[in-house]
């Protein structure tokens, strides 16, 4: 059986843990076997709802404690499901908490891990799984030698595929040992989509010239309904905060749409953003790097071409 | 107070990636290798100015790989960290890692462990979860601050949209990330004083991996940018609609 994570957030299910659904559903198919999820804790979600992404069973360990992420109680537990429902292969987001959680939940089960995973895995011989490596510059196929697998799948990689299945709700009975992590706060920027979970995003560089410049960008990333990222340069000056910087020291994303404004493309800016779908580049110095890893380019100076393209967009929208 | 950082060797972030052997091995030629920026500019920066506060904290580096490491641990020892110790297993698998460092971080009984919240080579991002299972005590991962206040420390980490902060008693495991402390580079005191101070080698002790690296690749070339003209960003619209279908 393929037994899914399901990452929870405030009560809330993560959108990277249906993807993960998706993945594990796809895998059990591959295998022969069921992919079943597992919900750590009470959950505002019709949990019947995770049958759509393929999940034929929903395991839930109702204990409310559960609803504070503690990486050693939560790889207990995880480790404790998956013995009790004989899961032979275990699939995590590759998000914050599945980062934190899968490598011990391997350990405890003796099994080999794969993190980050980027396409399901080869199965005709033996067990081969694709990660991103060298920070999106290239990938390993890595064997798994153990009977039990883990894989984490990194974010945006599968998509989630979405069917007609209901999903049959089951209480799952594990002891849950005492946290000795105490949460004393936190903090969360309101209404703004987390980076890592965005599907459109527009970024700006060192050719905005300076933070009062960022006006043009906020506008664009507006009609588009796009979270907003920089290069390192930028966030290192201040220009923006820290949790916007994209690329190899920051973090890695891989959205539907990214919009490079004023960023020349450094090898280690590409390296966290090279798994987008679709690169459009805007910059005003025809030898930026960044045209070689772009779909659209458009030579121009950002002052007029990015105000040009919101106002293309929301007359797009608005079907004038 | 005793601090234990893991170090890493990894090949300098403008390194150019190819393989050799059939795909099968990174190309080494020419890449010139640091500490991984993670290892080095947060966790082991932190241990330093954890010890500049009091100087009575204790700061052991540890690093498995062979002697092609020497290098970069001596680096590591010019920053700062009281001695290290090489552990001689040369692997990609990270449960051998985690399991070389769980013996020496037993044996040392460390109050904390810093790892980087990744690797920039193979961004497994798991050898601080992996300690926590085989250690058996409390980690909080891709952490952005970190207070210490006697046995107790309070640890901001990153979520997704926001952070979270969270207390524990030590002994704790952290990975650390941006924001924990900020680069610095060596002086000239720091190199001499590296020179002396002690670098253990320790043999292998497992052998046995759970996972095997088969084969690499690239990813394949763009096929090469459609340029848009600056006047016409209706067509860049219309491009991203039809053709690409991502708005």
């Amino acid at each position: 059986m393929v037994l899914i994570y399901i990452d929870q957030d405030n009560q809330e299910i993560k959108k990277a843990s249906l993807e993960a659904i998706s993945y594990g559903s796809a895998l059990a198919k591959q295998l022969g076997t069921s992919a079943e999820g597992l919900v750590l804790g009470t959950v505002h979600d019709d949990l019947t709802t995770l049958g759509k992404y393929g999940a034929s069973k929903v395991h839930q360990i109702n204990n409310a404690s559960l609803n504070h992420f503690d990486a050693r109680t939560n790889s207990n537990v995880i480790a404790e499901a998956a013995k009790k429902l004989g899961a032979t292969v275990l699939i995590f987001a590759h998000n914050i908490n599945g980062k934190a959680v899968a490598p011990a939940v391997s350990v405890k089960l003796n099994a080999g891990i794969v993190t980050g995973a980027c396409q399901l895995p080869n199965t005709d011989t033996g067990f081969v799984v694709t990660k991103t490596v060298f920070s999106g510059k290239a990938f390993a196929s890595i064997q798994i030698e153990t009977p039990i697998k883990v894989i984490s799948i990194n974010q945006n990689s599968f998509g989630e595929v979405v069917g007609d299945g209901v999903a049959v709700i089951e209480n799952l009975a594990i002891d849950v040992p005492t946290s000795t992590l105490k949460i004393t706060s936190v903090n969360k920027i309101e209404g703004e989509i987390p980076l890592t979970e965005a599907s459109l995003v527009v970024s700006g560089g060192r050719g905005l010239k300076g933070p009062e410049n960022w006006g043009i960008l906020l506008d664009l990333a507006k009609a588009l309904g796009a979270s907003t990222a920089c290069s390192r340069p930028v966030s290192d000056s201040d220009w923006r905060p820290h949790h916007e910087h994209v690329g190899q020291t920051g973090i890695q994303i891989a959205p539907n749409l990214y919009i490079a404004i004023g960023i020349s493309g450094a090898i280690q800016h590409l390296a966290g953003v090279n798994r987008s779908k679709t690169i459009v580049v805007i910059n005003k110095d025809p030898e930026a790097p960044f045209f070689k890893a772009a779909d659209y380019g458009v030579i121009g100076d950002a002052f007029d071409v990015v105000p040009a393209l919101t106002a293309s967009i929301l007359k797009a929208k608005h079907g004038a | 107070m005793k601090i234990l950082v893991c170090i890493s060797k990894t090949p300098d972030t403008t390194a150019k990636i190819a393989f050799v052997e059939g795909n099968t091995k990174f190309d080494e030629t020419g890449v010139q290798w640091i500490i991984n920026p993670y290892d080095e500019w947060y966790s082991l920066v932190k241990a330093i100015e954890l010890k500049e506060k009091d100087p009575s904290v204790i700061i052991h580096l540890v690093t498995v790989g062979g002697a092609d490491t020497e290098p970069i641990i001596r680096k590591a020892l010019a920053l700062g960290g009281d001695e290290a110790i090489r552990i001689n297993n040369v692997t990609n698998d990270s449960l051998t890692v985690a399991q070389e460092i769980s013996s020496i971080a037993k044996e040392g009984a460390y109050d904390l462990i810093f790892t980087g919240k990744e690797t920039i080579d193979y961004n497994s991002a798991s050898i601080g979860s992996m300690l926590c299972a085989l250690l058996d005590i409390n980690f909080i991962s891709a952490a952005t601050k970190l207070d210490l206040n006697g046995n107790t420390i309070s640890v901001t980490r990153e979520i997704e949209g926001g952070e979270e902060i969270s207390e524990t008693n030590l002994p704790a495991i952290v990975s650390c990330q941006k924001g924990m402390a900020e680069q610095r580079i060596p002086n000239m005191r720091g190199i001499m004083a590296a020179r002396t101070k002690p670098l253990k080698v320790l043999e292998a002790t497992v052998t046995q991996a759970t996972t095997n690296i088969k084969q690499f690749s690239l990813p394949p070339t763009k096929s090469g940018v459609k340029l848009v003209d600056p006047a016409n960003m209706d067509e860049l619209v219309r491009l991203l609609k039809e053709e690409a279908k991502v708005i």
